[in-house]
């Protein structure tokens, strides 16, 4: 593999990573405070899940492209070496906000990872054969509540088309696109963000159409977090999530 | 002279390390040994894979599995973590679906390679045979097992999740 080649894997590889470890997080705030036990649980459960993907992805990292291991590469880096996307940063704030983002970024990451078990890198097709069949049961829960719950109160309906409207362009931010887009297709790495927007968008139109909810076409992507720019709630997370493993880097676990 | 240790030894001795949450199944009966070589000099290479990725339990295994073949005659014994050959549930042996079942969890239904809602409903209760059931959701105590109540016997049970 050239420079170009590897430079462009490591960038793909980090910004998944970065997602799947950064939503890990957030989704874990629910343990203990979920609205019912089985939301509880199901957070719980995506949360551990989304760690573990993000552990492989780290995994290949150091394996495969000379990154340091998963954890000095997970709690160790200053924010602006974190690729990940704006949407999985924001605060949890209500139940609907964490569901409708749950929605939207794990039918991108389901759609992601299939299209990423046909990657000529052979170790992230292996990976990604595993990890959509874990994905299933993420998109499997999302979906049944998007499409249930808006049919219950009117204050239901309401509360997740305003989280809807809200987080849309944050979504759209999943897909900015890298300055690699064109080796990674090139080399049959990954067929690049452009594709996976436009399958993302039929899926979830069809599911959000079945709710009776609407997104506004008009909305602008937020971009920036491929790039290292952040909101200013990604450095107190950090803080928060490497506050003990900070205090002895080289203790034995 | 003592005889050559043999793949065969090692998948025997495989036998008595057991998952920590199901100490009845072996991590040869969960399906989650995919490579066992011995060496003329009696180098032991082994690899497991994880169920689900973010299993906690696997690094507890590979330590399990060391020790286990330190037990025999070996000149060394490395135990690698690889998704080469990614754990489905098809992979748990009839042998691993009889002690699931005698331990009270539903094994899960075998799969074409695609998970759908179907295949989670009606799971039959590991207490009374009954198929008049229902899934209460699909995530339950640990990542591979979902929570699904019988009608029939009015019991709560656990299945070990379907993955495709």
């Amino acid at each position: 593999m050239n420079r170009d080649t590897l430079s462009a894997l490591k960038d793909l590889l980090l910004k998944m990573a970065d997602d799947c470890l950064i939503l890990g997080h957030r989704n874990s705030e629910w343990v203990g405070i979920g609205p019912m036990l089985e939301e509880d649980i199901a957070f719980a459960s995506i949360a551990q899940d989304k760690l573990g993907h993000a552990l492989a992805l780290y995994t290949l990292l150091h394996q495969y492209c000379g990154e340091p291991d998963p954890d000095t590469l997970a709690f160790m880096r200053p924010a602006t070496k974190f690729k990940c996307c704006h949407l999985v940063e924001l605060p949890t704030q209500e139940y609907d906000v964490a569901l409708v983002r749950h929605f939207l970024f794990d039918t991108a990451d389901r759609i992601r990872f299939e299209m990423l078990t046909a990657s000529t890198f052979e170790p992230l097709a292996k990976l990604a054969q595993k990890v959509k069949g874990e994905i299933v049961y993420h998109t499997m829960h999302a979906s049944a509540f998007i499409r249930q719950l808006p049919h219950g109160t009117e204050e239901a309906r309401c509360r997740i088309q305003t989280a809807l409207t809200m987080l849309y362009p944050f979504a759209l931010g999943i897909f900015e696109p890298s300055e690699y887009e064109e080796i990674l297709q090139r080399h049959g790495i990954f067929q690049g963000e452009r594709v996976l927007e436009q399958r993302w968008n039929q899926e979830i139109l069809s599911v959000l159409k079945q709710a009776g909810l609407e997104i506004d076409n008009s909305a602008r992507p937020v971009y920036g977090g491929r790039k290292g720019y952040h909101t200013d709630h990604l450095e107190p997370l950090l803080q928060e999530m490497s506050e003990v493993f900070a205090q002895d880097p080289m203790a034995e676990w | 002279m003592q005889a050559a240790i043999t793949p065969s030894d090692i998948w025997t001795a495989l036998a008595d390390v057991t998952d920590p949450e199901i100490p009845r199944l072996s991590v040869v009966d969960l399906g989650i040994v995919t490579n066992v070589q011995v060496t003329h000099e009696g180098s032991v290479s082994i690899t497991i894979t994880p169920t689900f990725a973010g299993c906690p339990a696997i690094q507890y295994m590979q330590d399990a599995i060391r020790e286990r073949i330190r037990q025999l005659p070996v000149r060394s014994v490395d135990v690698q973590v690889s998704f080469d050959q990614p754990w489905n549930s098809n992979n748990i042996t009839e042998r691993g679906r009889a002690i699931l079942e005698e331990s009270g969890f539903a094994p899960p239904p075998k799969h074409n390679g695609y998970i759908e809602l179907p295949l989670l409903e009606y799971v039959t209760c590991p207490y009374c045979g009954s198929t008049d059931t229902s899934l209460q959701t699909p995530f339950g105590p640990t990542l591979c097992r979902s929570i699904h109540y019988c009608h029939a016997c009015s019991q709560a049970f656990e299945q070990f999740k379907p993955l495709a």
